[in-house]
């Protein structure tokens, strides 16, 4: 996986807090075995009036003419609470999404994109309340998100965020986290031997 | 300064401090059909081996049928993922109790019920109801299919440190009040994101008095308050649970792993980052109005006004809640009328738990419109439940009696609702769409479930005598 480093692009409004990751990807899509064609499932209950996704839902706001082809999603706090499902960001991906802000997340879901190379950033309610204003303002509003110095520029404002330093390592080196844990395998072996024998 | 319980555990787990994150050693890894296919075939990809198949348990619990033992009985794609669950087990010859074995059940009552859960383990599972687990004074917790990839290889996994919090339930509960209405009352008080962050730990004579299975109920819901996990330290009633199930300890072995579980609780001078009190005398009956399960009051508690919340994203998600469960701000709950009765799910498809609802089951017949379905945790609880006569009294009384499996919690087989549907739920998430789209979900203990089923409304199952 290559890393990443700046996301340049537009925002789109999910302007509501508590959205769970049943809503992010309903649980009819989840039986498939690859992790891949999520896309076109995402918040599928509130996307299409009906069940075959064949009639959009005109009211919701990645519908909207404005927003096609926006590349980051700006919510609010607690986004993807609930069930533990690694489709939620599979899906947020595959729609084009490559970034997140939002005032909080759940912590299973911040992991997730983590692992999936999507930037969860984080900033206070006040700040994304000014960032709903601006966007609200101007659908089009360029914005350009740079993780090494940790900050997003939404048109000529500025708003620095913070992130775990392991996790932005891992965001901007794209690592295979696999591979960096099975080099530690001689001090997995060592803590194996000292296990009791009971477990 | 002391240690709590949350950060003893961690740090007997602690194989190697890569810069904030440390790599944890994991005991008990569950698996199953849905969040571990791409796992599987991100190890096959690379050729990388299953590091501990023989710590690493397999079943099958959320895409089957309770209605026929057949892998095809709910679509060809469930299907797939089922016999991709079983090849995979077969290859990296991991335990799997598929549909048939005596051993299947939902993937967080099998573990406790065949003693693989073991005070001071770490447990993980792609599942977010792992928190279970922490009722054996476990450190139990959710992953994503990254994760599961990462701890089928490496039987370790990267983690921060969360910070501590104690929720302290004193005094006693009343009758016909349960662990459900607990550990909705504690989600409610802190809200859907109130532990974000946090490890809890559940303390107070309250707690100690519940029997294992009442803690696990307790400890399932932790996530619902965005906890990272839920724990409860070890007692006798712990060590009486686990002793003589299959996969305990025995002999030397036993008596050389209680010395260590005894040693498993808080600190008295441990600190923790944030403390919660609450007093079991003042629970009431619980059941959620909205669409998440911090939205939830007392059954004698009016429907709050989104007016009654302090701030505007609150308000709005309260008024859109009422809104999407078709209730009027202020109503009360036992005029809303319930067409479904779901009793079952990881919270509370338990022994107990069926005992419970069959106890009000028994007082009456299932209100004419309402469907009410039982979907036994395991194969394990739905025969002990049959040598009792509980599936007679559930028939008798017009309730269906399923096969094991999360069923209707999820809805990722048939077990599905129409929109507009009300459901009186057992499960853990009342989330939109949760148990089919368009269709409104209320959480509620057993008791209360089966009250509902009777009589067609939300009801105080305290005013029906069977307690």
């Amino acid at each position: 996986m290559s890393g990443i480093s700046e996301i340049k692009g537009r925002l789109a409004p999910l302007d509501q807090a508590n959205v769970d990751t049943d809503q992010i990807i309903p649980k009819q899509f989840l039986t498939g075995i690859t992790r891949k064609g999520y896309g076109k499932h995402l918040f599928h209950d509130w996307r299409y009036l009906d069940t075959n996704e064949s009639v959009l839902n005109p009211e919701f706001s990645l519908n909207k003419e404005e927003y096609q082809g926006a590349n980051i999603l700006l919510t609010r706090q607690n986004f993807g609470c609930g069930s533990s499902r690694e489709h939620a960001p599979w899906s947020l991906g595959d729609y084009g999404f490559e970034a997140i802000i939002a005032s909080s997340y759940a912590d299973i879901f911040y992991s997730n994109c983590i692992n999936n190379q999507i930037l969860p950033v984080k900033l206070s309610e006040v700040d994304i309340d000014t960032m709903f204003q601006l966007l609200y303002d101007d659908a089009q509003i360029a914005v350009h998100i740079d993780l090494p110095n940790q900050s997003v520029l939404i048109g000529t404002s500025k708003f620095a965020f913070e992130i775990e330093a392991q996790h932005k390592h891992n965001l901007l080196k794209g690592l295979d986290a696999i591979g960096q844990t099975l080099e530690l395998s001689d001090k997995i072996e060592i803590f194996e031997k000292k296990r009791a024998s009971w477990l | 300064m002391g240690t709590t319980l949350y950060q003893k555990v961690l740090e007997q787990h602690v194989v190697d401090e890569v810069g904030d994150d440390l790599v944890l050693y994991i005991d008990r890894h569950l698996i199953h059909e849905v969040t571990s296919p791409q796992a599987f075939a991100g190890l096959d990809e690379k050729n990388r081996k299953v590091r501990r198949p023989d710590l690493t348990f397999g079943t099958m619990d959320h895409s089957i049928s309770t209605q026929s033992l057949a892998l095809d009985a709910c679509g060809p794609q469930n299907e797939l993922q089922l016999r991709t669950l079983a090849a995979n087990c077969a290859t990296h010859e991991i335990n799997l109790w598929p549909v048939g074995h005596k051993n299947q059940g939902i993937v967080h009552v099998i573990g406790p019920q065949l003693g693989l859960i073991l005070p001071g383990t770490t447990v993980v599972c792609g599942d977010s109801h792992t928190a279970t687990h922490g009722a054996f004074g476990a450190l139990a917790f959710g992953i994503g299919t990254s994760q599961v990839e990462h701890v089928l290889a490496t039987q370790t996994l990267k983690q921060g440190r969360a910070k501590s919090m104690l929720v302290e339930v004193k005094g006693k509960l009343g009758l016909g009040v349960t662990a459900k209405d607990i550990i909705l009352a504690i989600i409610g008080k802190i809200g859907h994101a109130g532990a974000t962050g946090h490890v809890i730990e559940y303390a107070g004579s309250a707690i100690s008095a519940l029997s294992m299975e009442q803690r696990m109920t307790i400890c399932n819901m932790s996530i619902e308050a965005g906890a990272k996990a839920g724990m409860i330290a070890p007692d006798q009633t712990t060590f009486d649970y686990i002793q003589g199930k299959e996969y305990a300890p025995k002999g030397a072995a036993w008596d050389e792993a209680v010395a260590h579980w005894q040693t498993l609780k808080s600190d008295k001078d441990a600190t923790f980052d944030t403390v919660v009190t609450l007093n079991a005398e003042e629970i009431e009956p619980q059941v959620t109005w909205g669409t998440n399960p911090g939205q939830v009051v007392g059954i004698n508690q009016p429907v709050p006004t989104p007016s009654d919340f302090e701030d505007a994203v609150t308000q709005t998600s309260a008024q859109k809640a009422l809104q999407y469960m078709g209730i009027q701000p202020g109503a009360n709950l036992n005029e809303l009328e319930v067409n479904h009765v779901f009793i079952g799910s990881c919270t509370n498809s338990r022994i107990e738990d069926l005992r419970a609802a069959a106890q009000v089951a028994k007082l009456g017949e299932v209100k004419s419109g309402v469907t009410a379905i039982v979907v036994p945790g395991s194969v394990s609880v739905k025969e002990q439940a049959e040598q009792e006569g509980l599936d007679k009294v559930f028939k008798t009384a017009g309730f269906e009696w399923r096969l094991p499996g999360c069923s209707m919690c999820l809805g990722m087989n048939d077990d599905v609702l129409e929109a507009g549907d009300r459901c009186a739920s057992t499960s853990n998430r009342n989330f939109e769409g949760r148990q089919g789209r368009g269709a409104r979900t209320h959480l509620v203990s057993p008791e209360m479930a089966a009250a509902a089923a009777l009589h067609g409304t939300f009801i105080d199952v305290r005013k029906l005598g069977a307690n």
